[in-house]
């Protein structure tokens, strides 16, 4: 095999492999706490966002809007914040896994 | 009679019985609120924000009597009410505008004016309805009747298009509101027609998230959340001149994180003072009514949402953002100590006390229902199982400048 393509299976594999780590990581939501996650989304989020995400005080965060962001990059937006603006940390209340599947979550087209 | 016909028309009421028993049986909203006159300053609407309809119920019997449905996207919504107190007109997420017909249970009027809505305003001579629009950022100005619109106030400033909040009415046929980006409060006035003049205030602060007027119509009072205190304007005074209040609350401590903006609104007069919601901290701020200097704070369960006084000023009933929405603390407003304090349910988001404050109405979002208690000893007086329920909204508001 020439170099390169090796070289990009290996960083293939090693995605996947970064990937199954992040569903492992999300993996502690049980699916009752998964049903209360949701509703915690469309209607606590919601408060900013809007039920239906589309925005409101804060900006859409649709699917749509938020297409090709790193699930990582907003689990780590929601649990610490955005300094200046009124994106509050919920890092007192939610767990790391908790974020990682509201960001999945988010990313995932769940409109309206 | 004879015989015969004292039968014939025994049966003829029999017949009658029966076919005005069926024909109620298959009657509509609309049909059923045409079987006699009725007033409607008890009545008033409940919204229901996941299934985009409002209840309307009847505060005396502490019953619903219709759900109109159709309304759209009811996340945060609101509603104020024409002088005959006979419509609601509803403020959607989504933009839209619903005149809602109390009496008949119906839509009598909708549009969808803008994108993104958060709330309106009605004149004080009824004809105009306002509502206050996030995106595309500005308040349009409607006529009362027919729902046409009247006037587009776009919110454009220097860094572009604002998004708008604490829309209210004040006396003259004028509407004030701010500018959540720009940090202006806008005067727009109708006394001379359709065509508004527009008295714009720069510098009021970073960040007004709501605002209210008091209910002699004379304080605008915009609370900041991109920093401390809040600006007072006096639609007495001229020029007007924007003042800054409260802003050394709070200096130096870090804010605790806002999981729900608070409301301001005209209900917050408690006797010779206002009960405000603190931003990031929580307490109930106490401000003097006359020198807007602060008298005092009150420690609360969480970040306040609701400050709500109840008519006579007495008590203050507030409810809290997430993740300390199950409960509610009543205030003394004499001693400013806390006198009672429960948990209604899951997810308490609103508040409203009847007219004279005989009991006080608290949404349980969660807990799909509204509770109703004695505004003096807290007992629970009745329910209304509703979906999802949010916002509380008496007729009776028709008559209050600013609700």
């Amino acid at each position: 095999m020439p170099s390169p393509i090796r070289w990009m299976n290996a960083a293939l594999s090693a995605a996947f492999a970064m990937s199954m780590a992040a569903g492992a990581a999300a993996e502690p939501v049980s699916e009752r706490r998964a049903a209360e996650l949701e509703r915690l989304v469309r209607h606590d989020c919601g408060s900013c966002h809007g039920m239906t995400l589309k925005g409101g005080l804060g900006p859409d965060i649709t699917a749509r809007r938020l297409a090709g962001s790193e699930p990582s990059a907003l689990a780590s937006i929601i649990l610490d914040g955005v300094p200046e603006k009124p994106m509050p940390p919920w890092r007192p209340l939610l767990s790391e896994a908790e974020a990682l599947w509201i960001a999945d979550y988010l990313l995932k087209d769940a409109s309206p | 009679m004879t015989k015969p016909l004292k039968l014939l028309s025994g049966l003829i009421a029999v017949f009658a019985t029966v076919i005005a028993t069926v024909i109620s049986a298959s009657l509509g909203n609309a049909e059923r609120a045409a079987t006699g006159p009725r007033g409607t300053g008890d009545l008033g609407i409940i919204i229901e924000r996941a299934t985009g309809s409002v209840l309307v119920f009847d505060s005396s019997e502490r019953r619903m009597l219709y759900r109109v449905e159709g309304l759209g996207d009811l996340s945060h919504a609101s509603a104020v009410f024409s002088r005959d107190e006979r419509f609601a007109y509803v403020f959607g997420r989504d933009g839209g505008l619903t005149k809602v017909d109390l009496l008949a249970g119906s839509i009598a009027r909708r549009v969808m004016q803008a994108g993104n809505s958060i709330g309106g305003a009605i004149s004080d001579d009824g004809t105009l309805i306002a509502a206050s629009n996030y995106e595309p950022g500005g308040v349009r100005v409607f006529d009362a009747a027919t729902l046409d619109l009247v006037a587009d106030i776009p919110a454009i400033w220097s860094g572009g298009s604002s998004k708008t909040i604490g829309l209210v009415d004040a006396p003259g046929r004028r509407f004030v509101f701010s500018l959540w980006d720009a940090g202006e409060t806008w005067i727009a006035d109708f006394a001379g027609g359709s065509k508004p003049v527009v008295t714009k205030l720069a510098g009021i602060g970073r960040n007004p998230y709501d605002a209210l007027i008091t209910g002699n119509g004379r304080h605008y009072i915009a609370g900041l959340y991109g920093e401390d205190g809040l600006t007072v304007i006096d639609l007495w005074q001229s020029p007007l001149a924007p003042r800054r209040i409260l802003s050394e609350y709070g200096r130096g401590e870090a804010k605790l994180p806002v999981y729900k903006m608070p409301h301001l609104e005209g209900w917050a007069l408690a006797g010779d003072r206002f009960a405000l919601p603190a931003v990031g901290r929580h307490e109930v701020l106490w401000v003097d009514a006359r020198t807007f200097d602060e008298v005092g704070r009150t420690k609360v369960h969480g970040q306040p949402v609701f400050a709500v006084a109840r008519p006579d000023g007495r008590h203050v009933w507030v409810n809290f953002a997430h993740p300390d929405n199950d409960t509610i603390q009543v205030i003394d407003t004499h001693s400013r100590a806390i006198v009672a304090e429960w948990k209604p349910g899951p997810a308490v988001l609103h508040i409203e006390f009847t007219p004279r404050g005989h009991e006080a109405w608290v949404s349980v979002r969660d807990g799909n229902a509204v509770e109703i208690y004695d505004a003096r000893t807290f007992e629970k007086k009745g329910r209304i199982e509703a979906q999802s329920p949010s916002g509380i909204f008496l007729a009776a508001r028709a008559h209050r400048t600013g609700l």
